[in-house]
């Protein structure tokens, strides 16, 4: 972004107070998994037995859970271990992917056909059934959950970069590079990446939400990091036994998720909608 | 007296723009009278298109009618719901629209479109062969005698100029008084053109209706109207008979785009600094050029797009190269800058570039080619990266091909010699308007200092007024620089203006070559006696 | 066609194929000793050395990989993918048992999440509010971000524990499928309405239906006769995404609902580390998911008239 612009961005940001509260949003989550201790002062894994299924209050502001844990301390250290798996899914798809993507749409022909049929496959496999599947194998960890959710999504990453890649080649300014004299690594480089990578960052936004969502249910299904380490789906699967009388113990850190992930959306949209393009 | 068909009074028409409201059609009034051909003319943005909308109550959502009236005969719709106008258009006033081959639903056959057409304005209720018996009909009308056959077929089975006459059987369906036509021609081939138009114009006289023809090529509103009404900004700054305007425009603006249409000169334009060198050396030479693309798929079916083509370019010189779509000239353009080889059987053709040959060269030596043979794009607007700066764009050919140098001060200088400043070279190209996007892009085609550009279509995507400053700069700059140019066009009104030499082409082949005065005074083969009738402006108007 | 149809069908059959090589790749050789898999990991220690021999020799993991391989392929293409570690039973049949019960709640959840997706296009696109066009543009998002987990306990919550209009648990009876439906459909809707919205928006703008509001058409002439049908083909296009939402969310939904089906079979599957079950579901749902796909590619061409021709110009 040029100085030119950046007030213009600022004042446009500001008349959608949704997206504002969208970026709102996932500072606070950030900030949660950065310094934790600093937006609660009760730990997470101790609680008072006594005070077991508390409901929402001033002290507790999400209320406790059945060992007197106080689950708003639970859900900002869960933010941690969530979101540094969700990162790391996205670092793994989104590296492994558009390079994957920028070779076949790039080198074409052989390179495109073989790599395209390998994306077909991992494609035809739901990635949260294949996450599981890898999970499975390599055991169950936080880690392990984010490597498995980052692997079955390459794929996708791969078919729109190669998309991009293909589209932008085919353009005039590319050819004009061609023409200007430019190899075909220098092309690559400063006309091809950059252009094709807009979109598949906008990409990487939106699947920012679906990570989180699917390391999320993989930690619902019990696959990550066992308690009591806090984290956002198990919190909501340690409620759910108790969702008839004590809901807000499910629901609340639940709410929390959904609102990182609405917010998460609304972001990716914004930046599909870049002025430039 | 009785009221005109159409009588448009103080319309103002606005867009919304953020949270203000911006007019894109202040204060307009126009009318056309029964069995009228009036033209409206105005370049992209003049708020033409958004005159005819409002007329018809087809205004985007974004858009408001914010005053003014709107009158069909003795009717004023001005408000109209849109179930009520419903009953008007079609009826009343049929509508052409710009592009053919977005206009028809892809999905459904001709004669399906046609049959709606119909039924939404009969009130009767018929049985299907009666139906079919009225579409028919108005195939034919529209000038498509094999109707039949058109009537089964999907519209991507069609040429443009048919999907074109099926648009005008679907406007003439419900039996209009008034046809509104925006831009019919401006996606089609000038001989295609021709006939389009003078079918409308035969239907005015035959069927009496009155005719507004939106355009943006003053030429064909001289040609066919009684009327003019000529529109910039939003306003409509002159309206009166053709031969009025032609003979006494009173309207600067009028006046400009008089002078730039490319019919209304004769003679080549002069540079202003410099003189054009007479030299008979040729600079580029093409040779028994054949391009031969085979289809995907199983068997081997082939499009033959060049056939044994030869070119030869005089230094310092303009060669033009013209013909309609399907021509082959871009292919050959593209093949005597080494973006694609010609086929080397049953034999190689050649490019030779002074007596270095391009055919076959591998990358690395073409890059050497690229100092003294550069490109220039139809459009502008693809043919910039969105994301490199003005500097960026013309530093390109100096970094890829290493010249020495201040890079800067020689951005600057080319900046200059294309008549802008050192105040653009940090833009986007997305803060440009069209016109200086193109200069941009000649600036970074000169920044080698090349012997031969290669120009496709370079200026038809630009307004005849830009389109008139685009020529007179390459003309300077050929005078300055000695520059040789293939200019691919297919407009022959601007082969008069820039041509030494004249190349025209038909589905892959060369009818007729040579000096362009010749050619143009006297052309020997029909086809070009044929595209030369068909240049716009170029006869006098049927004033009535 | 011919050809067209021939190398669909082809890539169908190789993504079959490569699912099957890569679940073994996976299950049985990746992992050092495979055999370990197959009891409970708080156990492992205790199991005398020639128990797991024994059950290696069971298994042929003893065998030269290649061999296991083929011998695996050959059985799985007679449709045999062994048996189950945990029940004993033989896979085909555990899953297939278990098959019409998702199959219900994926079609039900399937047709709703259509009902919905098009109610959010139409709403969106034709009315003249803003605010209302802006609420109903951001439902699909939402959709898609509320986790399936967590909206099925909303809705227990609510319906079944505080009204009771509906059973919380089970698989009984039409009234039991109507909360998992809900739930599933919801994530479901999420991509179609987006796309739908957006094909609803561009098929409005463009050209053709100028024309036709030329012709005299009214709005909704236009949108019954020739933008629905425009819009709504594209849809196809995002099958496999559908087809995924479909898997994972019903994984979960019966999780949730604790009912019987293909989703809860793959949980206890991989929970207990049912290696062959496991294969043989990934291989069953990448041979539907291929089987759909082939469906839609097939069926396209006689839906759209445009792509029609240029097969037939590619096949002459």
């Amino acid at each position: 972004m040029t100085v030119l612009t950046a007030p213009r961005a600022t004042r446009d940001l500001l008349r959608q107070p949704v997206l504002v509260a969208a970026w709102v949003v996932v500072a606070l989550a950030i900030g949660w998994a950065l310094l934790p201790q600093l937006f609660t002062s009760f730990s997470p894994y101790t609680g008072d037995p006594t005070a077991s299924f508390a409901p929402p209050s001033a002290d507790h502001w999400f209320g406790t859970d059945r060992l007197g844990r106080d689950l708003y301390a639970r859900c900002v250290y869960g933010a941690r271990t969530t979101l540094t798996a969700t990162l790391l899914a996205v670092v793994v798809a989104f590296g492994i992917g558009t390079v994957i993507g920028l070779v076949a749409g790039y080198f074409g022909r052989l390179w495109d056909n073989a790599i395209m049929r390998v994306v077909d496959v991992f494609l035809a496999i739901p990635s949260l059934l294949l996450a599981m599947v890898v999970v499975s194998v390599l055991g169950y960890s936080a880690n392990n959950i984010a490597l498995a959710v980052g692997i079955s999504s390459i794929a996708s990453f791969a078919r729109v970069m190669r998309s991009e890649v293909l589209a932008v080649v085919g353009q005039d300014y590319v050819k004009a590079a061609y023409g200007a004299g430019a190899g075909r690594l220098a092309v690559l480089a400063r006309h091809v990446v950059p252009n094709s990578l807009s979109s598949v960052i906008a990409l990487a936004a939106l699947e920012v939400g679906t990570a989180v969502l699917a390391v999320a249910s993989l930690g619902f299904l019990g696959y990550g990091s066992p308690p009591p380490e806090p984290e956002w789906g198990l919190l909501v699967a340690e409620g759910r036994d108790y969702v008839a009388v004590h809901p807000w113990i499910s629901i609340l850190p639940g709410t929390a998720l959904a609102l990182v992930v609405i917010a998460a959306h609304r972001i990716s949209t914004s930046l599909r909608k870049d002025p430039r393009r | 007296m009785t009221d005109p068909l159409l009588r448009l009074r103080n319309l103002t028409v606005e867009y919304r723009a953020g949270r203000r409201w911006t007019p894109a059609v202040r204060d307009a009034s126009l009318h056309v009278e029964p069995g009228e051909f009036v033209s409206l003319v105005g370049e992209s943005g003049s708020g033409k298109t958004t005159l005819v909308q409002a007329a018809l109550g087809l205004l985007p959502p974004a858009a408001r009618q914010s005053s003014g009236t709107v009158q069909y005969s003795d009717v004023d719709v001005t408000g109209w719901s849109d179930r009520r106008m419903a009953l008007v258009r079609g009826n009343y006033v049929g509508f052409i629209p710009q592009d053919p081959n977005t206009s028809l639903n892809p999905v459904k056959k001709i004669g399906q479109q046609v049959i709606e057409a119909v039924k939404f304005n009969e009130t009767k209720r018929r049985d299907a062969a009666a139906w079919r018996d009225a579409a028919l009909e108005s195939l034919r009308t529209a000038g498509l005698a094999d109707a039949e056959r058109v009537f089964a077929q999907y519209p991507h089975e069609l040429s443009g100029g048919m999907k074109q006459r099926a648009l005008i059987a679907i406007a003439l369906a419900g039996k209009p008084k008034l046809i509104l036509a925006d831009e019919p021609t401006s996606a089609l081939d000038v001989t295609v053109q021709r006939r389009i138009l003078d079918h409308l114009a035969s239907l005015r006289e035959e069927l009496g209706i009155g005719i507004l023809l939106v355009t943006h090529d003053l030429g064909v509103a001289l040609d066919r109207s009684d009327r003019i009404a000529v529109m910039q900004g939003g306003l409509i700054v002159e309206e009166g008979p053709t031969a009025r305007i032609i003979e006494d425009a009173a309207d600067p603006y009028t006046r400009r785009l008089l002078d730039a249409a490319p019919s209304r000169h004769t003679g080549r334009l002069e540079p202003a600094t410099g003189t054009r060198p007479e030299d008979d050396s040729i600079v580029l030479r093409a040779k028994g050029i054949a391009k031969t693309y085979r289809l995907r798929g199983r068997g081997r079916r082939e499009l033959r797009a060049l056939d044994g083509v030869d070119l030869a370019v005089r230094r310092g010189t303009t060669h033009a190269i013209v013909g309609e779509s399907g021509a082959g000239k871009s292919t050959l353009a593209r093949i005597l800058v080494g973006f694609d080889a010609p086929d080397r059987t049953p034999e190689p053709g050649t490019v030779h570039l002074g007596d270095r040959e391009l055919t076959g060269l591998g990358h690395k030596a073409l890059r050497e080619v690229r100092r003294d043979l550069q490109f220039v794009f139809q459009n502008p607007f693809t043919s910039l990266d969105p994301r490199f700066t003005v500097e960026r764009i013309i530093a390109e050919p100096l970094r890829a091909l290493q010249i020495p140098g201040d890079r800067r001060a020689r951005v600057v200088q080319l900046l200059e010699a294309v008549a802008l400043d050192e105040s653009h070279l940090g833009r986007l190209p997305a803060e440009l308007s069209g016109g200086q996007r193109q200069r941009v892009a000649i600036a970074r085609a000169l920044a080698p200092n090349p012997d031969v550009l290669v120009l496709d279509e370079a200026v038809s995507a630009l307004d005849v007024s830009v389109q008139a400053q685009i020529l007179r700069l390459l003309v300077d700059l050929q005078g300055e620089f000695g520059l040789a140019y293939v200019f691919v066009t297919h407009d022959l009104g601007v082969v008069r203006l820039i041509a030494d030499d004249v190349t025209v082409m038909r589905e892959g082949a060369v009818v007729e070559s040579g000096p362009a005065a010749a050619v143009l005074a006297a052309p020997e083969a029909d086809y070009t006696r044929e595209l030369l009738a068909a240049v716009p402006g170029t006869r006098p108007a049927t004033v009535r | 066609m011919l050809r067209y149809a021939a190398l669909k069908t082809g890539r169908a059959l190789f993504v079959v194929w490569a699912a099957f090589t890569l679940t073994f790749v996976l299950l049985f050789v990746l992992p050092a000793n495979p055999e370990d898999l197959l009891f409970d990991p708080a156990e492992l220690n205790t199991i005398p050395p020639e128990v797991r021999e024994q059950v290696a020799a069971n298994y042929g993991f003893d065998e030269p990989v290649l061999v296991q391989y083929f011998e695996r392929l050959g059985r799985a293409l007679a449709g045999d993918f062994g048996n189950s570690v945990q029940s004993g039973k033989p896979v085909t049949e555990a899953v297939l048992g278990v098959l019409p019960n998702t199959l219900l709640l994926s079609a039900g959840a399937l047709a709703l999440a259509a009902l919905i997706a098009y109610g959010i296009a139409l709403t969106a696109t034709s009315t003249r509010r803003p605010w209302l066009r802006n609420l109903v543009e951001s439902l699909p998002s939402a959709a898609v971000s509320v986790p399936v987990f967590l909206s099925g306990i909303l809705l227990l919550q609510v319906f079944a524990f505080k009204l009771g209009w509906f059973p919380a648990f089970g698989s009984d009876g039409p009234a039991s499928l109507v909360l998992p439906l809900v739930t599933l459909a919801v994530p479901v809707s999420g991509p179609i309405a987006q796309l739908l919205v957006r094909r609803f928006t561009a098929e409005l703008e463009s050209g053709y239906v100028t024309t036709s509001r030329a012709k005299g058409a009214t709005r909704e002439q236009i949108v019954t006769g020739d933008v629905f049908r425009n819009a709504s083909l594209p849809a196809l296009t995002i099958t496999g995404i559908t087809f995924g939402n479909l898997i994972a969310g019903s994984v979960i939904t019966e999780t949730v609902f604790a009912r019987e089906g293909v989703g809860r079979l793959t949980q206890t599957a991989i929970n207990t580390l049912d290696v062959p079950l496991v294969q043989g579901i990934v291989v069953l749902v990448a041979a539907s998911f291929a089987f759909i796909n082939l469906a839609v590619d097939l069926v396209y061409p006689l839906l759209d008239p445009r792509l029609r021709a240029t097969l037939a110009l590619e096949a002459r």
